[in-house]
């Protein structure tokens, strides 16, 4: 390998890049588009579901559960409703998720031993939010339960009765429990990924297409240098984006970031090495640029958005789809950007992922080396 | 190069084969190359040229048979014969979206061209390409001739002792072409040695040897006047008329000629007597209602020729 033709090689793909607007676009754009997005876009935290009331009862006691609602950051009454016709209605038209029904008898049943029963409708159609919604709203009844059941027994003339049980939880690492600063590590891995497979897969392919390979492969460069040469400026363009997309994250979204620069360097080279090496290897194959394109989102992008735990947790996957997640090379590189970023995990705490990725890495590297030959056979 | 690679010929090729499946693209061609030589590589499109060439340069591997190239073997030494040759390919394959001087610096650095060598190699390139002011100017944006002259000169900075031109004339204008033929002139005293190939037939005046190549197969491999001396068959005719299609179908049958081709508006006859044939066809075409506008003896070119060595249909 001579240094001279690497150079050459990388300088050459580099100017390409830099002349060409498409690649440009997806490799300086396309972070900030899928920070914003997705920063903004999405957000898995349940907040303000809109709930119908039919207060069947209409006295102080039931109105006083309903104030527990109205109380709640996670609901918003967004109607007071009088007959079960209007509540079908409501639930229907998407009014409201969840509508909360007091039954006529309401105080009466507080008071027995037995106790009194809310109903609660819940729109099943978006089943995640209609569970947590749920849960929320056992938590709002519980609370109000416990309050009235205090007061009985006051009036009773017990004392201080003291509640049995009750759990304190504190939240470490994402103490807000902000979905945004779930998901904003994980779009590092989707933007290099992005910027691996989509851009890299196209440069061999390129040179195909456009009769230069002929010429090339007619002079003394070797495929080594051929192929380190090209992916030099991807693998820049890679560590680029990456800081980007930290600065970003954590200056504007104010994500916290608590692990070392250094461990999030290696990592992320650990996985450009990966993608990049994917990329190039589907470029040799395929030699047109859109069916390299194609194949690069369909081997790279898709199970970094849905098998890498980035959005979507692993352990709530089926077992058999959880088992798959241990050969996606994403899953590695999540999992370490979410502990340094929330964890502040350090390089021996992410020994395992890093090995994982490593592996991943010679594995690809070695594959990746092997795959161009200088022949037009 | 070691003295004793030098002292052979430069390009040597025996017996060489290249099928393409049940395809047989190149059929068992030898010739060999001296140093300095010009040698035209002639036929139809689809005669084995290019595919001949590539094997030559390590692109292809051949089926049967062996080449030297520089002395080295193209099929198991291919990265060797790389660092001894210069390739231009039939389709233009310089980066379009490089500057004139980025692809020059570029193939600078492939081939290594000593850094303290290569601002002095690119201008003299520029120059000879007729580059000078466009340095800047992003290939894509030249006219054809430009490219052709700029693609020869990424093939020579590196000063190849071997040369390997696949119809670097093709689609360039009469004047640009005689233009790029000076050019090969001018490497070619300076000892290079060239393989060009091409299908344009004037062309061949050129060439130093000529290899006539159809099917695959090479049907003649020698000097331009030896060709032309030993043409084979008879003598050569010219023969201008008014009803072209009318003359050719009775030429056919007529008495003493063995060929007719078609040339432009004229006809080409190929006769076993040229005195004979000029006193008696004019009367004879007369009788078929024919008016005979000029015969007279024409000295072949190597369309002739080549119509000659391979027979009508694959010329046409």
């Amino acid at each position: 390998m001579r240094v001279r033709r690497l150079a050459a090689m990388a300088r050459k793909e580099a100017l390409q890049i830099w002349r060409d607007p498409r690649s440009l676009l997806i490799a300086l754009l396309m972070p900030f588009m899928q920070l914003v997005l997705l920063g903004y876009g999405v957000s898995l935290d349940i907040k303000h579901v809109p709930v119908c009331t039919f207060d069947r009862e209409a006295s102080q006691n039931s109105q006083d559960l309903l104030k527990h609602f109205q109380a709640s950051d996670y609901f918003t009454i967004a109607a007071v409703i009088g007959n079960y016709g209007a509540l079908t209605g409501a639930i229907d038209r998407g009014v409201c998720r969840l509508a909360i029904v007091i039954p006529p008898d309401f105080t009466q049943r507080l008071s027995t031993t037995g106790g009194a029963v809310v109903q609660g409708i819940v729109d099943g159609t978006d089943t995640n939010t209609a569970n947590i919604a749920t849960g929320y709203a056992q938590a709002v009844v519980a609370r109000y339960a416990a309050g009235a059941r205090l007061e009985a027994s006051a009036r009773q003339g017990a004392i201080a009765t003291i509640q049995p049980v009750a759990m304190q939880s504190r939240v470490w690492f994402n103490e807000d429990l902000e979905s945004r600063n779930f998901i904003i590590p994980g779009v590092i891995a989707m933007v290099m990924a992005l910027v691996g497979a989509e851009l890299t897969s196209l440069t061999i392919a390129r040179e195909w297409e456009r009769g230069t390979m002929e010429l090339l492969i007619s002079t003394p460069v070797t495929p080594m240098e051929v192929m380190l040469g090209k992916l030099a400026p991807y693998f820049a363009i890679g560590l680029i984006d990456a800081a980007l997309c930290l600065a970003f994250g954590v200056f504007w979204f104010g994500v916290p970031f608590r692990g070392t620069l250094a461990t999030l360097f290696l990592a992320t080279a650990l996985f450009l090495v990966v993608v990049l090496g994917i990329g190039y290897l589907i470029s040799v194959r395929v030699k047109s640029q859109v069916g390299a394109a194609q194949i690069g989102l369909l081997v790279t992008i898709l199970p970094t958005t849905l098998l890498s735990g980035y959005l979507f947790p692993i352990d709530q996957m089926p077992v058999p789809v959880q088992a798959v997640t241990y050969l996606m090379f994403a899953r590695y590189y999540v999992t370490a950007l979410k502990a340094l970023f929330l964890k502040g995990a350090g390089i021996v705490d992410l020994a395992a992922p890093l090995a994982a990725m490593a592996l991943y890495a010679a594995a690809i590297a070695f594959l990746a080396a092997r795959a161009f030959h200088k022949s037009l056979d | 190069m070691s003295a004793a690679t030098a002292a052979d010929a430069p390009i040597v090729v025996e017996r060489l084969v290249k099928r393409f499946g049940a395809f047989t693209a190149v059929d068992g061609i030898s010739f060999r190359i001296d140093r300095g030589e010009i040698v035209g590589f002639l036929g139809p499109n689809g005669a084995g040229k290019s595919t001949t060439i590539r094997m030559l340069c390590g692109l292809l591997r051949p089926t049967a048979g062996e080449a030297r190239v520089a002395g080295f073997d193209v099929a198991r030494e291919s990265e060797r014969v790389r660092e001894h040759i210069g390739y231009m390919s039939q389709k233009f394959s310089l980066y379009t979206d490089l500057t004139v001087a980025e692809n020059l610096r570029f193939f600078g650095g492939i081939y290594r061209v000593p850094a303290a060598l290569l601002a002095e190699r690119m201008r003299f390139v520029i120059e000879m390409a007729g580059l000078t002011g466009r340095e800047e100017a992003l290939v894509g944006t030249l006219a054809g001739g430009w490219k052709q002259r700029l693609a020869l000169g990424c093939a020579i900075l590196h000063r190849p002792p071997i040369l390997f031109l696949d119809e670097p004339t093709s689609g360039v204008d009469p004047e640009s072409r005689r233009r790029f033929w000076d050019l090969i002139h001018n490497l070619s005293s300076g000892g290079i040695t060239v393989l060009v190939s091409t299908h344009y037939m004037d062309e061949a005046e050129y060439c130093d040897r000529i290899a006539l190549i159809n099917r695959g197969r090479l049907v003649a491999f020698d000097t331009p006047a030896a060709m032309k001396r030993d043409f084979p068959g008879g003598e050569l005719l010219v023969l201008e008329c008014d009803v072209l299609g009318a003359a050719f179908a009775a030429l056919e049958a007529a008495p003493g000629v063995r060929d007719v081709a078609a040339f432009g508006n004229t006809l080409h006859l190929l006769v076993e007597d040229r005195e004979g044939a000029i006193a008696a066809l004019p009367g004879y075409l007369a009788d078929k209602g024919v008016a005979v506008a000029r015969i007279e003896p024409v000295a072949p070119t190597f369309e002739d020729i080549f119509v000659q060595l391979v027979g009508r249909k694959e010329a046409a």
